[in-house]
């Protein structure tokens, strides 16, 4: 250590300011992970406020967009309001939508993924309603469920229970070509419900994992949608009325709001499944 | 050295069991209207306690003939009978030790050799006793809480072997269990593996193509023949035992080794024709 210490010091005396303030920028800056992930979001923002400033016009328009700035105005009047009652409203559909699709999806995928009789008996008009947007469902919500509330889950529920419910298949059909752990569970003496308690449910997690994480972003995906049924409150229902009163800088926070609940929620779905996978170690490749 | 570290284990050994009766098995495998005989007419007989090796060219079958002994998969014609049952399913009675990494990646070592004796409905104290005692068998009572990510090859071998073991099988079924493995480990793994035979005294069917691997270990080699798979010669290895790693270097090993390779070289060209 103490031979390379002159050689250093050489170096750094000799480096020129530009070159200090780029280190000292990136030591600040790619240090962590974090500090990363903050680089990216002020860029993000400092790109958009720019655009908006100089009226970029080529192809896309950023003249009447709303600009950071003003969507941050209209975020401070939401929140100096009442904004408590949206956010909650909101937060209620959709976890409650998620928590119906991830237990019906996963207790039907793992099913399907299992039975063979069970699949060609659901399989075909499940894969019917899949494609089936959530605002195409809006019409019969209204005529199908009993109150707005239980229609506006039920949009909910449709975006968030195919992702979980084909991952779930699909992961537990992986598990079953994997053929050498399933022959392990064999010649240990494991009868059907050992195999799939012990092999296919775990090594099935993953997948499933996966399922929860996108059916939790595709619940908040569909928020708007069902909350075009709400009377009065609701992040999605500020979006869609602040459209229909073409009051833009609104439109935009209701955006963002949507975008954050639904990544920090997405974010809590994958930690808390990671929880449960002890035993998955995952390292990326450093660019 | 890992020989003479390993501790003895205080298990019973039932040394009349384990005798494996393969009769004029034949495997037909069609696909597509394409029909390949992957064995023909197989004969031989295993005594208990044996350790027997099948050694062959790839493509000669052996593996297919193990699976066929598991009961993975069933032949065209003839049967396999272990201690006067007749094979028609897996089961715990012939434990299997596969060429992959088996463990299962989301339970640690302990909970993977456990697996078998939680099968059988074992109770919890019973079977941390006997996890216990086989991890230090094979050294590794270190790693009783590590998952599979985290060991080395040598090691998940090693654990994969004593989750087969633990069961009490019949006979243990090897499918090239150390074929993956580095030469230094394998050779270690080849010492264990006959410490931890010499202990419990299981029927051993091991499947390998390493003409060296087969002599250090068995007590009978089948050499097999390729297009179709069958029994080409059959030869007792006459070596003292206990067998040492550095026995590799005797003349007799030499000229056994010789033997074999002289069996097996017409096969082995046979095989690189097709």
């Amino acid at each position: 250590m103490a031979s390379t210490l002159p050689q250093t010091r050489v170096r750094a005396e000799s480096a020129s300011p530009a070159a200090q303030l780029s280190r000292r920028l990136r030591n600040l800056f790619f240090a962590n992970r974090s500090a990363t992930r903050c680089l990216s979001l002020i860029l993000f923002f400092s790109i958009w406020q720019v655009l908006c400033i100089i009226g970029f016009n080529f192809f896309i328009n950023f003249q009447l967009v709303p600009s950071p700035v003003e969507v941050l105005e209209a975020t401070v009047e939401f929140f100096t309001s009442e904004p408590g009652v949206h956010i909650r409203s909101s937060i209620y559909r959709v976890l409650v939508g998620f928590c119906v699709a991830s237990g019906l999806g996963i207790v039907l995928g793992l099913f399907i993924g299992w039975f063979q009789i069970v699949e060609d008996l659901m399989m075909p008009w499940l894969e019917l309603l899949r494609p089936i947007p959530a605002v195409a469902w809006i019409p019969l919500a209204i005529l199908m469920f009993p109150t707005a509330e239980t229609g506006m889950i039920y949009i909910t529920f449709i975006g968030a229970f195919f992702p979980v419910l084909i991952s779930t298949i699909r992961a537990v059909e992986n598990i079953l070509h994997d053929i050498v752990l399933i022959r392990v569970g064999q010649c240990l003496g494991a009868n059907k419900w050992f195999i799939f308690k012990d092999i296919v449910l775990p090594g099935s997690l993953p997948g499933i994992a996966s399922g929860l994480t996108i059916g939790m972003g595709n619940a908040w995906f569909c928020l708007v949608t069902a909350e075009i049924l709400a009377g009065r409150y609701g992040v999605g229902y500020i979006t869609w009325e602040s459209y229909v009163t073409s009051n833009y800088p609104p439109i935009v926070m209701g955006m963002l709001l949507i975008g954050l609940m639904g990544a920090m929620s997405s974010w809590a779905v994958g930690r808390g499944m990671q929880a449960l996978m002890p035993w998955r170690v995952i390292k990326k490749q450093n660019a | 050295m890992v020989q003479e570290t390993l501790p003895k284990l205080k298990v019973p050994v039932d040394s009349t069991k384990g005798a494996v009766n393969v009769e004029g098995v034949s495997m037909i495998f069609s696909d597509r209207g394409q029909t390949n005989q992957v064995l023909d007419s197989v004969n031989f007989q295993i005594k208990p306690g044996e350790l027997a090796c099948l050694l062959g060219p790839s493509g000669c079958g052996k593996s297919t003939l193990l699976n066929i002994i598991a009961g993975f998969i069933r032949p065209t014609s003839g049967y396999v009978m272990v201690d006067q049952q007749q094979v028609t399913k897996p089961g715990a009675d012939r434990g299997f030790v596969f060429q992959q990494y088996s463990l299962l990646p989301w339970k640690t070592t302990f909970q993977n050799v456990e697996l078998g004796l939680k099968i059988k409905g074992i109770p919890k104290a019973e079977r941390q006793d006997m996890v216990g005692e086989y991890l230090n068998l094979v050294g590794l009572a270190k790693y009783r809480n590590a998952y599979p990510s985290q060991l080395s090859g040598g090691m998940k071998q090693r654990a994969s072997i004593v989750r087969a073991l633990i069961n009490s099988p019949s006979v243990l079924l090897m499918d090239e269990p150390f074929a993956a493995l580095d030469a230094q480990t394998r050779h270690m793994m080849q010492a264990l593996l006959l410490n931890v035979w010499e202990t419990l005294k299981t029927t051993i069917v091991f499947v390998t193509h390493d003409i060296e691997e087969a002599v250090f270990l068995a007590d009978r080699i089948f050499v097999m023949g390729v297009q179709p798979g069958r029994i080409k010669a059959e030869l007792e290895v006459s070596l003292p035992r206990p067998r040492h790693l550095d026995d590799v270097m005797t003349s007799e090993f030499t000229q056994t080794s010789r033997q074999v390779f002289n069996l097996i070289r017409e096969e082995t060209l046979k095989s690189m024709e097709h």
